[in-house]
């Protein structure tokens, strides 16, 4: 009998091309993401070497880095003349070689993390790669999704393959009832606090236990999404009925007799009983407060009951140093309550926190509130679709008159490339994924925290515990499942 | 990709673990379509300053503006370096900058990749290993390191010697200078009857077989 496997193990061992002797395996890639910042100079290379496409109709494409989130009107017209030429380079590499295209006003278009789950392009089992970190996301289908750089876009858009050395496994166990006020932002920042931003470098990491498949898709992505802080090659979680349920009947999910086909063979993608991992974590839901971090790394993170803490908690001389140079760029003193810490600006957006569940669970924080008058607030939907659901669903009211600003899709102020950025000195709660040093502009302070968090700090103009919150206004309001 | 072998050279300290892509070449040059152009624009926050009359400036103290380090290609730093972001501008600005080596304990994954694919070599040696290479340039800028990949081999003439462990494959790469689609396309045979075979599975297309 053949010895039991892990998800990462059978996804893998389907996707092996050759594994020529004394070289990494080539693996075959299913679907390839695209958006304008990491492929100019691929298609470049291609052009170069006199190359095509092996397989078109494997690529998808959208904008989204650098598209303002203002108005229709000024992504149609970017002014900024580096970002238009990009967007611009993007849309002639696409009709030049072949690769569906979602532009900026098309339904479609929204971080490219976003859309790929929502047209049921990325499914089960599937090897999916994209030039940008956050390709981890679609794990949470139980594909193996990784990020690579231009070079591996070059090479994956000649070849459709990628040369890949195995990574090892590691399985992180969430099991628990989530407490009230706790999410699974939360969840992934105590992991990435626990094991720290190397923590799983050379791992897949699968999430597995019954806190994770008691989420939902949209929360299963944001702990995925985040797997890269703590350095994983990617994150996994079985597919299960909720995975089948999100999928069906979506713009690229198969139909009929392939739909049972499909679901048959993933059905049989879960790992194993009896499966081994290089690594092992256990986790208790049931013991988790809301995180917020404090630093200028994810890993840098503490309960919103703690203190900031000091240059003393390191555990070691180069700790000591980044600590110290975290808390001189935050402009934080050690013992400060993370619940005093003012904020100037909310996020709520990228593609960690920006479906359509995440703008309900918002939603119902700010509902008849106002924004602090020191605070400047904007909700980013990270997709058209999720816009649209929202819009329907009278979250954009909700927001707007609460003194949120509405916007159009797009990375916005997660890492700034559009004109959505901090100002030198601005401390911000957002539910993005990254607070190093000018990621959200030049000289800005990040604290990551999760949606609910990011909303109830903008009403109250400091970091908030939203247990403390209006108990009564976070009932679920809304039916379970995303937009299409 | 042009070939790496040994490097003898003054090599530049920046004592901090977890830097991250962000911090080797902000985003503001992501917006660039060239692959080239990036040296100018490495650890661009950091060498800058960023505030007051002489915003903009070069930032004299730090340590890659000072004149003693100039022509250094040997960078040596912290644990994790290269996280975040999988930017490949990050390893092109090193390169284009002129480092030819990045010594650290350890490096974040996708970085590895693209680094390699760049005529970057990266070498993992001990935290020990590395506070000792740190203090030397520190105290001493002039001091020289000998990296070779042959070898798999740090040396400098103050007795200090370390070996380091090299993927054969990459180092392979390195030394002659491959490119990764050429070597690839040998095993097109192969790729072929696998890709007829797989796409039989028609929900392994994105499109669902739609």
């Amino acid at each position: 009998m053949r010895a039991p496997r892990t998800l990462f193990e059978k996804v893998w061992e389907q996707h092996v091309v050759a594994e020529p002797e004394g070289e990494p395996a080539l693996i075959y890639i299913d679907l390839h993401l695209l958006h304008e910042v990491t492929s100019p100079q691929a298609f470049d290379g291609l052009r170069i070497a006199g190359r095509k496409l092996r397989r078109p109709d494997r690529h998808l494409a959208t904008v989204d880095h650098n598209v303002p989130t203002t108005s229709a009107q000024d992504r149609l017209f970017i002014k900024d003349q580096t970002s238009a030429a990009q967007v611009n380079a993007l849309r002639k590499n696409c009709a030049e070689f072949g690769v569906e295209f979602f532009d900026v006003q098309d339904r479609s278009q929204g971080i490219v993390h976003m859309i790929g789950p929502e047209l049921g392009a990325t499914k089960p089992g599937m090897t999916i790669v994209c030039g940008d970190s956050h390709t981890s996301t679609h794990g949470a289908f139980g594909a193996l999704a990784f990020g690579i750089g231009t070079s591996e876009v070059e090479h994956v858009m000649a070849t459709q393959t990628l040369s890949q050395g195995k990574a090892k496994t590691f399985r992180i166990t969430v099991n628990g009832h989530l407490p009230f006020g706790v999410t699974a932002k939360d969840i992934i920042l105590e992991i990435i606090g626990q094991i720290g931003t190397d923590g799983a470098t050379g791992y897949v990491v699968e999430y597995a236990g019954s806190t994770i498949r008691a989420l939902s898709m949209e929360g299963r992505m944001t702990i995925c999404n985040m797997s890269i802080e703590a350095g994983a090659r990617a994150g996994m979680i079985a597919p299960d009925e909720i995975t089948f349920t999100y999928l069906r009947g979506r713009r690229f999910s198969p139909r009929g007799a392939a739909w049972e086909n499909a679901v048959e063979h993933w059905r049989t993608l879960p790992s194993d009983p009896g499966a081994t991992y290089d690594r092992e974590l256990q986790i208790d839901a049931t013991l988790l407060a809301p995180r917020v971090t404090w630093g200028t790394s994810p890993g840098m993170v503490a309960s919103i009951e703690a203190t900031v803490p000091s240059i003393e908690d390191a555990k070691n001389e180069a700790e000591r140093r980044s600590f110290e140079r975290a808390l001189e760029y935050m402009d934080l003193k050690p013992g400060t309550p993370m619940e005093e810490i003012k904020v100037d600006a909310v996020f709520l957006g990228s593609c960690t926190n920006s479906r359509i569940e995440d703008l309900r669970a918002a939603a119902a924080v700010v509902r008849g509130c106002h924004i602090a008058r020191t605070v400047r607030a904007m909700v980013v939907p990270g997709s058209q679709a999720v816009k649209r659901q929202a819009e329907e669903e009278g979250l954009d009211t909700i927001f707007k008159s609460a003194g949120f600003e509405w916007r159009e899709p797009g990375c916005s102020m997660c890492l700034g490339m559009n004109p959505d950025m901090l100002a030198p000195g601005e401390r911000c709660a957002s539910t993005s994924n990254r607070n190093f040093e000018g990621r959200q502009g030049r000289g800005g302070r990040t604290h990551l925290v999760s949606p609910e968090m990011a909303a109830a700090a903008a009403i109250t103009g400091h970091l908030t515990d939203i247990r403390k919150w209006k108990q009564n206004n976070l009932q679920p309001e809304f039916a379970h499942g995303g937009p299409r | 990709m042009q070939p790496i072998n040994i490097i003898h050279s003054k090599a530049v300290p920046l004592p901090l673990p977890n830097i991250d892509t962000d911090q080797i070449i902000p985003k503001q040059f992501l917006k660039r379509i060239e692959r080239t152009g990036y040296g100018d624009f490495l650890f661009f926050d950091w060498r800058r300053i960023q505030e007051g009359p002489s915003a903009g400036e070069l930032n004299p103290d730090f340590v890659l503006n000072q004149p003693e380090y100039q022509g250094a290609e040997i960078l040596i730093t912290e644990r994790n370096f290269g996280c975040g972001s999988s930017r490949e501008h990050a390893a092109w600005a090193l390169r284009q900058y002129g480092f030819l080596v990045v010594i650290a304990p350890t490096f974040a994954d996708i970085f590895s990749s693209n680094a390699g694919k760049n005529g970057v070599l990266l070498v993992r040696l001990s935290e020990e290993q590395v506070q000792t290479l740190l203090s030397r340039t520190t105290v001493n800028p002039e001091h020289q390191l000998t990296v070779s990949l042959q070898d798999q081999t740090v040396t400098d003439t103050d007795g200090f010697s370390a070996h380091f462990e090299v993927d054969p494959f990459r180092k392979y790469c390195l030394l002659d200078g491959l490119d990764d689609i050429g070597l690839t396309l040998r095993h097109e045979d192969q790729l072929n009857t696998f890709e007829s075979k797989h796409d039989k599975d028609l929900w392994f297309l994105p499109k669902g077989g739609v």
